[in-house]
């Protein structure tokens, strides 16, 4: 079991598809005295229920010089309280048959338990504990900090191409955090300690900082009930935490990052944009993107596949991806794998005239449709799932949305019109870009 | 069609999950098990054919992973860019994938495009083209994903492991092939692995959402209903697991050793499978309290990851696991766990352990019927491993049964002397 998955940039390779979006449920929606957010979201299938502590402070947060210490605290926030001491809160939820897990990503850091419904109560005296009262002792700090050395050694240091990732997100963001990894650089992890853990616990583990989410089988008036017992006794702290993130300035180059290792055998490429997310987007932009994303490389159906893999075999896959779901301005990917004696040179120029393409003349109305069905669906294959309608929820609601911007998904997305697209287009200027070359050694060489 | 439920004393009133169950026969003779559940308006279905990269000719380890990887690029009337687009005008899912023992198909759909779901899903499973220019890009992108893996420490210490596990037996051989052997796979070896494979009488259903049996007969008919009545396949032989006590170390220039462990397991046909899980939890489950996260990881720092499980196949079985750590402590986190394998095989859990694992193992169970695609995948892959819908009340039952002489009995039938196959790959210091 692993209680830290922080959600990174590497994921690009491993899906083509947006995040599934819903629309429909019907939520119910409260906010205690102490402000915290609760968010209930019924599903009456089957009688489990998933519950989720989501805090609006992610690695995109950690003081200069204390990269990592979003992800770390993840971690020590399992090292117990006075009334659950290390240890006692996972055995029972053991006992109860229930599954507990944690992740950190740019922007926010959530908490999740799933079990039979009947134990919500359980779930929140537990997560209510640890938001005000963690025990922290060098005796457990330590040896955990070592665990999140190991899960860097694991996740990047052995993978160039997560290595790679991470020096083309740096490359991406030159002052804004985003350019950081959210398990943080070696160094900054190596110096962290109880303090700033402590330090940064108390900045923004509050009942205003957090977000309730519980979804499954239960009545949504009986969850605010519960919830007002139990986490309404938190007091507040009187306001939010702040975000202080530096604005990343516009950068007018191309630049190229290369990693060339012995270990690669299987060469890849990616260029990077960067692109305003749901939240800093001017009405209607994030949503154009999100259908040029689709319309470009989602899936086999993609122009980037049809182009590349298909018609001139010059790649065995290719896709993109726009990570929408973000604070800040975001990154959008057009990534490929050249098919054999394939050059990434070749690869680049060609993505970069189907790009310059489709800013000049558009996009069909087929096509369009096509795409726009597709992402529209994910809204209903996403109603399949209590864990994915929690998961949407409580990232959108991190990074800045309001519960009308989830709900208004699916028609705005349908909204989006082939002149969007072509405007849209223009985000992806390759002269603000990053590019990433993943190379065997001896081509580097040559 | 529907099960009993038999209620122990003592214990909650839990629902049959195995009452929720129909098991139906088409109207053509195809049988499946069905979920009717209207809740959300989504159909979906997984099934698998009994077969599976155990039926790789010798030496051509990959073949059904090819020919999984082909079903969709092209079918019936449309090629493979035309069979995309339909898929994607009606948001259909489609996707096929090769297992150890069988090959399955996995198909979401929203209820109101299940027509042309199931017709598309009948152009796949009956009348995939298997086209030459399609075979070479599936090849190409199976190569890719190989080259990928290559290097990369979690495959590379599996791949060691399993080669070193069961030698000369196709369950030793890479699921997804060899890049040495992929060239020599030729279009001849999928069409025959098709027609060896693609029967009815090796086909298991599983359907879950918005659909009725009868509606669901018609469409299975259509689907599944020309398929050959039986499949021929090619003897597979039962395998030992081999390779206990010997350690193998794979040069590779990472700072962190990984590190993957194995032995004999317990056949799913035997009467300590269940015990064996049991104590199996004790020592590696997914939980903060299994004796190796809490020795490795929590007490010492060595590792992020450490784990082990259970690995049923039709023909082996293996006690399996992992876990990776830094060079220098490599040896160090390997003696934490051997001790702990050692320390469980004689002495077997403590009473409190065994309760837990108990009571986690059963309650947990619920979490996997919380959506569609999950309860048809689970569903499907029970039928393949030759269990009845009973299973599906009688297993936490059985877990519930365990006595502590079961437990030790199993305990030190699985972990015996402790001796294991090692496979690292990294550069650990002093193995």
């Amino acid at each position: 079991m692993s209680h830290a998955k922080p959600l990174g940039p590497a994921e690009l390779t491993l899906s083509t598809s947006a995040p599934a979006k819903p629309a429909g449920p019907a939520v119910t929606t409260a906010r205690l005295a102490n402000g915290l957010d609760i968010v209930v979201i019924p599903d009456h299938r089957a009688p489990v229920v998933t519950h989720m502590v989501w805090y609006r402070n992610g690695s995109a947060d950690d003081p200069v010089g204390k990269s990592g210490i979003a992800h770390f605290l993840e971690h020590l926030m399992f090292k117990g309280t006075k009334d659950h001491p290390a240890g006692k809160f996972s055995e029972l939820i053991a006992d109860l048959g229930g599954q507990e897990n944690a992740f950190t990503s740019n922007d926010y850091t959530a908490y999740f338990q799933r079990a039979a419904k009947e134990h919500l109560k359980v779930c929140m005296d537990y997560e209510a504990d640890r938001m005000s009262n963690l025990v922290l002792t060098d005796e457990v700090v330590k040896p955990e900090r070592d665990v999140v050395l190991e899960e860097r050694r694991m996740r990047t240091d052995s993978d160039p191409a997560d290595l790679l990732n991470e020096a083309v997100q740096a490359a991406l963001f030159t002052r804004h955090p985003y350019g950081t990894p959210v398990i943080g650089w070696a160094d900054d992890i190596e110096g962290l300690g109880r303090a700033d853990a402590l330090a940064y616990y108390e900045r923004f583990y509050t009942p205003e900082n957090a977000i309730l989410i519980v979804a499954g089988d239960v009545d949504p008036a009986a969850v605010i009930d519960l919830a007002t017992t139990v986490y309404g006794s938190i007091p507040a702290r009187g306001a939010a935490p702040k975000r202080f993130r530096p604005r990343e300035p516009d950068i007018h180059a191309h630049r190229l990052v290369t990693l060339a290792d012995q270990k690669v055998e299987q060469p890849s490429y990616q260029t990077v944009f960067r692109v305003p997310s749901y939240r800093t987007a001017a009405r209607g932009e994030a949503e154009a993107l999100e259908v040029l994303a689709h319309f470009l490389g989602g899936g086999q159906a993609s122009l980037l596949f049809k182009t590349l893999v298909i018609d001139k075999k010059i790649a065995v896959s290719a896709g993109a991806h726009y990570a929408g779901t973000a604070l800040d301005d975001t990154r959008f990917y057009a990534y490929a794998s050249p098919a054999p004696g394939v050059s990434l040179e070749t690869l680049d120029s060609e993505i970069e005239r189907i790009i310059a393409e489709v800013a000049k003349k558009g996009i069909e109305e087929a096509d369009l449709a096509r795409a726009k069905t597709r992402l529209v669906a994910d809204a209903i294959y996403a109603q399949d799932s209590q864990v994915a309608l929690a998961q949407w929820y409580g990232a959108s609601l991190a990074a800045g949305l309001a519960l009308t911007d989830i709900a208004s998904w699916p028609e705005r997305i349908e909204a989006v019109t082939a002149a969007d697209v072509v405007k849209a287009a223009r985000w992806l200027d390759r002269r603000c870009s990053v590019t990433g070359f993943l190379l065997p050694e001896q081509a580097a060489a040559a | 069609m529907t099960a009993h439920s038999k209620t122990e004393t003592g214990e909650a009133a839990t629902p049959s999950r195995a009452a929720s169950v129909q098991t139906i026969v088409s109207p053509g003779g195809i049988g499946a098990w069905l979920v009717e559940d209207y809740a959300v308006p989504l159909v979906a279905l997984e099934f698998a054919l009994i077969g599976g990269a155990a039926q790789d000719p010798q030496g051509k380890p990959g073949v059904a992973t090819l020919l999984a990887g082909l079903l969709d690029e092209g079918a019936g009337p449309y090629d493979s860019d035309a069979f995309h687009r339909a898929l994607e005008e009606q948001a259909i899912e489609l996707s096929f994938s090769a297992d150890r023992d069988f090959l399955s198909g996995r198909m979401q759909t929203l209820a109101r495009n299940k027509a042309q779901a199931f017709e598309l899903l009948h152009l796949a499973v009956a009348e995939a083209r298997l086209e030459a220019d399609a075979f070479e890009r599936v090849k190409s992108q199976i190569a890719a994903g190989l080259k990928r893996e290559l290097n990369d420490p979690d495959h590379a210490a599996s791949r060691a492991l399993r080669g070193l596990s069961y030698p000369g037996h196709p369950y030793g051989a890479p699921l997804r092939g060899d890049l040495d052997t992929l060239p020599d796979l030729t279009r001849t070896d999928v069409f025959d692995m098709r027609a060896a494979t693609f029967a009815r009488d090796n086909l298991k259903i599983a359907v879950v959402g918005a659909i009725d049996a009868e509606t669901l007969g018609k469409y299975l008919d259509e689907v599944f209903g020309a398929l050959r009545e039986e499949a021929s396949l090619a003897p597979v032989a039962d395998v030992v697991f081999s390779g206990a006590g010997t350690r193998h170390i794979v040069d590779l220039d990472v700072p962190q050793s990984t590190i993957r462990f194995g032995r004999q397991g317990i056949a799913r046909s035997d009467k300590d499978l269940i015990p064996a899980m049991v104590v199996n939890h004790v020592l590696g489950g997914g939980v903060f309290s299994a004796r190796l996260f809490k020795e490795v990881r929590e007490k010492r720092g060595l590792a992020y990851s450490v784990y082990s499980r259970l690995i049923d196949e039709d023909h082996a079985a293996m006690l399996w696991g992992g876990t990776s750590t830094k060079n220098e402590r490599a040896a160090e986190s390997m003696q934490v766990i051997e001790a702990e394998i050692r320390n469980l095989s004689e002495a077997g859990p403590t009473e409190e352990e065994l309760d837990k694992a108990k009571k986690y193992l059963i309650g947990s169970y619920a979490l996997r019927f919380d959506t569609s695609t999950k309860i048809a995948g689970h569903l499907a892959r029970l039928q393949a491993e030759g269990y009845g819908v009973d299973f599906l009340d009688e297993r936490n039952r059985l877990i519930a049964g365990v006595t502590m002489e079961d437990a030790k009995r199993a305990a030190k039938r699985l972990f015996g002397d402790g001796s294991l196959l090692v496979a690292v790959v990294g550069r650990p210091v002093g193995m």
